[in-house]
């Protein structure tokens, strides 16, 4: 998918949405609690429970809700005073339904582009173009009622970025779509960026996906802010490697001599059990190129076949289990995923 | 995958430098105006099924016609019989053809607004630079344009035709003028009336129900009323009465004020005195519409 992208994008270092101490209560219910948050150029995933206060923040970020106290900044600008400019330059993308079944998809798209300011013509040629981009072809000119869910969630993407803005937000975009479905809508995401340069704010309640998708995920939960932080801190900040060797007949449980090797060289080895075939894999932290080397001079020592050697990512789950991340628990499908995903 | 474009070049094609297909708007972007104006022209469009399937197309068109033929026939016969007048007053037509034009309002005033609301559309239109008020504004201007254009029209074959006919100029042009302030008065008032209950019954046969219940009750009502006011003997009230409907309103407001015929009973208008009390209600009811419409839609978005 990944098709060799030779596009030079020059990105400052600027802030795309930055909040103060943002906050919005409701008479009976506070949405969201003194949030802070600066959100750079890239996939940025707002993950958070039902009702931990997502929407509402797209809300306010679009200068549609004012904000209980604290400030906001879109694109630089700000939401409370701001809002039209705002929305002239973003895209939005709602998480209910939000398509007419008796119209086209192009009719549709062509509508909301005028909407957008779009003059006629542009608005046709974008259309066109921008659906093509989402995956629809000839079925553009059927109206939208006959059309399966993850085409609706593509018209309703093409929507949100027929005006070319330069930041979009995606309420659920995946919410109801079959793993296939998925698959193609976060891929689909990823290229909003790498691709057409634009700059994404994608909620989900699904840890796992975001991880796929972005470069920066915030954790919220009833309001406030859990965690901020790229997706390379949440999955590299240590490198735990996973080793697997071969036993021969002086070493008949090699793994053991391995780790004993390694504890007498002074590198420390993880507790392992828990996890799939516990005892031939052995865990340790990586702390740098020279760790790498101890163990390959180690099992060479001893003699040893290396079965194999992995990196093991975290997975932003972890952070609400909260604890010590070497240990985690995490199936072997999902531990070859993490490290298939270092994008 | 499929969402893979076609321009991409075949895997192993790395060596040149391909397309990648995105490009970026730098056009102008005409901003909150022009998408008022967009969305009132497409909204008129839309009320006579322009745009939209052929389906949609039949009932305006079928009503837009009703509505004409009648005066074309009554040209017809003053050219032919070589009348002095035309047999019916400008500003008497769409009093006599208000079922069409309470049927025109019923049909497309839904079309134009519940399916927004149905389908949960509004919140793309707000998430845009597009603002409430001008969401309300374009729809409201275009379906009061669009039944201008029904009421309208036929006013205009009359005129066309008395002058034809070469009846008095300035008789017929002063008739003419009359029925036009009395239309757009009317078109206002029922484009008002028509999307303030559209808007609140987001299913449209509910509200072409409401519509054409609220029209034809309110108008029977009063005319029922004023009738038996009028065998009482009691002719002051009738005038009173008739504020409570909007085609008595505007018979009421246009016989006081633009020398119409009155179709109370007993032919007795209301006074100038009265007459003010018309145009207050009328033109606050068209302002009370507005009002309500704005609110509603401040709720309904996003």
């Amino acid at each position: 998918m990944t098709t060799a992208v030779v596009r030079v994008t020059t990105f400052v270092d600027v802030t795309v949405i930055a909040t103060e101490s943002l906050s919005k209560r409701f008479p009976r219910v506070t949405a969201l609690d003194r949030l802070s948050v600066d959100v750079g150029p890239g996939v940025t995933g707002l993950v958070g429970a039902n009702g931990a206060g997502k929407s509402t923040l797209i809300k306010i970020l679009l200068g549609l809700s004012p904000a209980s106290e604290g400030r906001a900044e879109v694109l630089g600008l700000d939401v409370a005073t701001k809002g039209a400019d705002i929305r002239e330059r973003v895209g939005y993308m709602p998480e209910h339904d939000c398509l007419p079944p008796d119209v086209s998809a192009t009719e549709f798209v062509v509508h909301m582009a005028r909407m957008s300011g779009l003059p006629p013509t542009a608005a046709r040629e974008r259309t066109a173009d921008t659906l093509r981009h989402v995956g629809l072809y000839e079925e553009r000119y059927r109206p939208i009622g006959g059309y399966s869910t993850g085409m609706k969630q593509r018209v309703k993407l093409a929507q949100a970025l027929v005006h070319d803005p330069q930041l979009v937000f995606l309420d659920e975009p995946t919410n109801g779509l079959d793993p296939v479905g998925r698959d193609e809508m976060l891929g689909l995401i990823r290229r909003i960026h790498t691709d057409f340069g634009i700059s994404v704010l994608v909620t989900s309640h699904l840890l796992g996906e975001l991880e796929r998708t972005c470069d920066h995920v915030i954790v919220v939960d009833g309001g406030k802010l859990l965690r901020s932080s790229s997706t390379t801190d949440f999955t590299q900040i240590t490198t735990t490697l996973a080793i697997e060797v071969t036993d021969t007949d002086d070493h008949p449980d090699g793994t053991r001599a391995v780790r004993d090797a390694l504890h007498a060289r002074g590198v420390d080895t993880h507790d392992s059990s828990g996890l799939p075939g516990a005892g031939h894999v052995l865990l340790l932290t990586a702390t740098g190129e020279e760790t790498y080397d101890v163990i390959r001079d180690v099992i060479a020592d001893l003699g040893l076949g290396l079965v194999r050697m992995e990196q093991r990512r975290h997975h932003i789950s972890e952070v609400f289990t909260d604890t010590d991340t070497s240990t985690s628990t995490g199936s072997d499908a999902e531990r070859k995923e993490a490290v298939g995903h270092g994008n | 995958m499929a969402i893979d474009q076609p321009l991409v070049p075949q895997p192993g094609d790395q060596t040149r430098i391909h397309n990648i297909g995105y490009r970026n708007y730098n056009g102008p972007r005409l901003g909150r105006a022009y998408a008022r104006r967009s969305l009132y022209s497409m909204s008129l469009r839309g009320s006579y099924g322009l745009g939209r399937s052929v389906k949609s197309k039949v009932l305006p068109m079928l009503l837009f016609v009703v509505m004409c033929v009648p005066a074309a026939i009554m040209v017809a016969v003053a050219v032919a019989t070589k009348a002095k007048d035309l047999p019916v007053d400008y500003t008497r037509y769409a009093i006599i053809m208000q079922a069409v034009i309470g049927l025109y309002v019923a049909s497309q005033a839904p079309q134009s607004v519940s399916r927004d609301l149905r389908f949960k559309t509004v919140p793309l239109y707000f998430s845009r630079p597009i603002e409430t008020a001008d969401y309300v504004r374009a729809k409201f201007a275009a379906l009061a344009s669009a039944m201008l254009i029904l009421t309208g029209a036929p006013l205009i074959v009359l005129y066309v035709g008395a002058l034809l006919a070469k009846l008095d100029f300035a008789d017929q042009t002063k008739g003419f003028a009359q029925g036009l302030v009395s239309v757009t008065l009317l078109s206002l008032l029922f484009a008002g009336i028509g999307l303030v209950i559209a808007a609140v019954t987001p299913r449209r046969g509910f509200g072409i129900a409401a519509i054409i219940a609220v029209l034809t009750i309110s108008s029977g009502a009063v005319s029922t009323l004023q009738a038996i006011a009028d065998a009482q003997n009691s002719t002051n009230a009738i005038p009173w009465i008739g504020l409570f409907s909007p085609v008595t309103l505007i018979d009421g407001l246009q016989s006081a004020f633009l020398g119409a015929s009155s179709a109370f009973p007993g032919g007795v208008g209301p006074s100038h005195a009265e007459g003010v009390v018309y145009i207050l209600a009328v033109l606050g009811l068209i302002a009370a519409t507005y009002g309500l419409l704005i609110r509603r839609y401040r709720k309904v978005g996003l």
